[in-house]
């Protein structure tokens, strides 16, 4: 009863072009039938996200942890709240990061929990980059 | 088997079968010669009720499950096609939607009466114990159930649910895993999802088999909680009892008749008419009404796990109630203490499930944690202390005696209970959601009430606008050219329709060359939508997705507030929909100073949020009429909200028609029931 052969084979990796993301745009793509934010993040969003102290968080996590070397503007994250699974609004909240409507939890521009009843920061996917300018999710 | 078994039949055929099987004799022993305790009221009723809801069920649903498609892009589709197409099968979907909540209704009477008559005691644990078996197999298949039609609270309900397991240490993941069939809610959830919803109603009756076998060892409880000792305490079940459950299920079926016929989606979502979409969440994602205490235990706690652990909880704890109640008087009514407490018990759980349908902020957080403090304190400290202080008053000698005596005082509590539970109704009230929403002013609809039908001329001048204005941009993919000449409809002749679907292009094919092709339409077609796909929608609309407009009466909604959505149930107000749609297309205003919209955007008094994509599609003189009616805005929006609202309901004048004559013949066989009950019982009571 676990997932059959053509429920993982339709689970396999993608490849998402990021040239047409500018700075301070995100888009949503689909991958596992989960919503997957990929975020070009502005410099001030970078920095921000940098000088918070890590003990302070919820879940705490650097935000250089969540993000690729080299890549840095680049956050790729689920796009399902952590709390009981809707989907965040991007660029929304006190932290320009996310805003889950359903009961009001707030991530951050590293998508860190940061307020609200959400446990854990939202989960990063397994991805990789192919190049500078395209990532491989899964 | 307890009970008489001097069932001796004479008819030689039926010798023949009991000398076999001996099933004659059971069904006289358990049902028919049965003693069943002379001083029962009607709270006892419920068990049958419950057993014809369970009956009901299945009935209806295997004959729903000839129809339906769990797949999910059809599933959708396929219960609107049940609604609109299959003989009587408004009927069924009704019956099996509000026949759910019927069932939960008694069965939570039923589990109230076990709790204030100590129903629960020693004989009887196996017996309840079995019956919070029944109760977790039946929230479990409501549940399932529910996710069935793959609407958007079907949808998003299930994938919050499903989360709720990812809780539990070690196997959590692997267990959603195993419900999901995939890495998310999708296609195999709902396939198998389908399989246990056909599946446990099944367990649920083999279980309900036991659970009516132990009552009949231990015999039933009574109002006074004192077992029977002579012949004197107890009338056989038939036709005593059997008559008084008549009465019963009679009434019973008065309340589920006006859900079904005239008000089918009271306790419904309207969201649940818009088809499932994972890409976007509902801003309120609420549970059925029978879930709601259990859904406000789950977030009063603010640590997931801990919430999940209180939710189960809140359950088990029944289990253990035998024991956590020990007090030697079974029944409340010769309890003073507990029969207060009891009563205050029920106003927690009714003001629980009232708060798990509220927004999870301010007062309703702090009032969620001290009410669900007060359920699990009137199981875990309560009950087990009364059992210890409590001074019971003196029980009757016999149920004889309890019969022959009279009994009047009414609980003060209840009152004080009930006058607190109105005053935090009534404050909360004031403390209402800040939407971003004004509401629509109600208008009169010709459809509205139990006599209610369509206003043919206003049919046919909606359909001209939608035809002119709307279906440039919105589909009406559930609406063939037939549906026109329906009974209960625009009134278009065959031929007239033959004519209207000639005009249309309709897409078809492959032909042998292998190409598709464009053919006149026939009146077995539906309305061909304006755009091959959204993508092409959303490219033609700045974004936007104008939505299809079969089902957008139904699919639009707004809160009533206390005390209206009370009111409403007994007047059959049901016309939010309507409204909204007339609320927005008149609603277009000159944005005031103070708010800035979003690019691409109108300002729009009734659309949440008050910034709509769509342009103001309808001005005055923009269609003309045939019949002379004004060529005005105002008529437009009438019009056109009373043909979505036949697009949405075609069955309506039909339902009405029928939920009339049944009706009647409810009332006439109920009041039958009532009289042939007293002359039954003259010579009991």
């Amino acid at each position: 009863m676990n997932p059959d052969a053509s429920t993982i084979a339709a689970g396999a990796p993608i490849e998402v072009d990021l040239t047409p993301i500018a700075s301070g745009q995100d888009i949503k793509v689909f991958w596992r039938g989960k919503p997957i934010y990929i975020m070009n993040r502005t410099k001030k969003q970078v920095d921000e996200a940098r000088a918070v102290p890590v003990s302070s968080l919820p879940d705490p996590a650097t935000d250089q942890s969540r993000v690729k070397e080299g890549h840095d503007q680049w956050l790729v994250v689920i796009g399902i709240c952590t709390h009981l699974g809707c989907i965040p609004i991007a660029h929304e909240g006190n932290y320009d990061g996310f805003f889950c409507p359903c009961h009001g939890s707030q991530y951050d521009s590293s998508g860190r929990i940061r307020q609200g009843p959400a446990p854990a920061n939202l989960a990063v996917p397994p991805y990789q980059f192919v190049s500078d300018s395209k990532i491989q999710i899964g | 088997m307890s009970g008489p078994t001097d069932y001796q039949p004479t008819n030689p055929a039926l010798k023949w079968i009991e000398r076999r099987l001996p099933i004659l004799g059971l069904m006289h022993s358990s049902f028919v010669a049965y003693p069943t305790p002379r001083n029962l009221n009607y709270w006892w009723t419920f068990g049958a009720i419950l057993s014809l809801m369970l009956g009901l069920q299945i009935v209806t649903g295997v004959i729903l499950a000839m129809h339906y498609t769990p797949e999910a892009t059809m599933a959708f589709r396929s219960v609107e096609s049940i609604v609109r197409d299959v003989n009587y099968g408004w009927l069924l979907r009704n019956m099996h939607a509000s026949g759910a909540s019927m069932f939960f209704f008694a069965v939570y009477v039923h589990m109230f009466r076990g709790l204030y008559y100590g129903s629960y005691k020693e004989p009887r644990e196996v017996l309840w114990i079995l019956g919070v078996i029944i109760y977790l197999l039946m929230m479990a298949t409501g549940f399932m159930g529910y996710v069935l039609p793959w609407g958007q609270m079907s949808f998003w309900g299930a994938t919050v649910i499903t989360n709720l397991f990812s809780a539990i240490p070690y196997v959590g993941d692997s267990i959603v895993t195993l419900l999901w069939g995939g890495y998310s809610v999708g296609n195999p959830t709902l396939n198998r999802f389908f399989s246990l919803h056909y599946l446990l109603p099944f367990l649920i009756a083999g279980v309900v088999v036991l659970h009516v076998w132990a009552l009949h060892v231990a015999g039933q409880n009574n109002p006074a909680g004192v077992e029977a000792k002579t012949e004197k305490d107890t009338v056989p079940f038939t036709p005593y009892a059997t008559i008084k459950d008549a009465f019963g299920v009679s009434c019973f079926l008065l309340l589920y008749a006006w859900f079904i016929f005239y008000m089918p989606n009271y306790l419904g979502d309207a969201d649940n008419y818009i088809p499932a979409n994972p890409g976007v969440t509902p801003a309120h994602i609420v549970p059925e009404w029978y879930y709601l205490p259990f859904y406000a235990i789950l977030r009063s706690i603010p640590n997931k796990l801990a919430g999940v652990t209180a939710m189960f909880s809140a359950i088990i704890v029944l289990v253990f109630l035998p024991w956590l109640d020990t007090a030697k008087t079974r029944s409340s009514k010769y309890r003073p203490l507990a029969k207060q407490f009891f009563w205050i018990f029920v106003v927690v759980c009714l003001l629980l499930g009232y708060l798990g349908a509220q927004p999870p902020e301010g007062i309703y957080v702090i009032a969620g944690r001290i009410l669900t403090v007060c359920y699990f304190s009137y199981f875990l400290i309560l009950l087990p202390l009364l059992s210890r202080i409590e001074k019971p008053r003196p029980v009757p000698n016999s149920i004889a005696d309890d019969v022959l005596a009279k009994y009047g005082s009414k609980s003060a509590s209840l009152v004080i209970a009930l006058a607190v539970a109105g005053t935090l109704f009534a404050g909360s009230a004031q403390n209402a959601r800040a939407e971003e929403q004004d509401t629509p002013p109600s208008q009169k609809w010709s459809f509205a009430g139990p006599f209610g039908k369509y206003d043919r001329g206003a049919l046919q001048r909606g359909l001209k606008i939608y035809k002119e204005v709307c279906s440039n941009c919105h589909a009406l993919s559930y609406i063939a050219f037939r549906n026109l000449a329906d009974p209960g409809g625009p009134g278009y002749s065959t031929a007239q329709v033959t004519a209207l679907a000639s005009e249309y292009k309709i897409k078809d094919g492959p032909n042998d060359q292998g190409d598709m092709f464009d053919r006149p339409g026939r009146p077995a077609d539906y309305f061909p939508p304006p755009f091959a796909n959204d993508q092409a929608a959303r490219a033609a609309n700045g974004g936007g997705l104008p939505p299809d407009l079969s089902l957008i009466t139904k699919a639009r909604s707004y809160e009533r507030g206390f005390p209206w959505f009370i009111f409403d149930f007994f007047s059959q107000f049901q016309e939010q929909g309507p409204n909204y749609v007339v609320g927005i297309l008149g609603g277009y205003q000159k944005k005031p100073a103070d708010v800035t919209l979003p690019e691409g955007t109108y300002y729009n008094k009734y659309f949440p949020g008050h910034a709509i994509k769509m342009p103001q599609p309808l001005t005055n003189g923009q269609v003309t009429f045939d019949d002379g009616s004004p060529a005005t805005l105002e008529q437009y929006t009438k019009d056109i909200a009373t043909f979505l609202m036949w697009a949405a309901e075609p069955q309506m004048e039909a339902r009405k028609r029928l939920g009339l004559e049944v009706f009647v013949f409810l009332i006439i066989f109920a009041g039958l029931m009532y009289f042939t009950k007293k002359k039954v019982w003259a010579d009991a009571h």
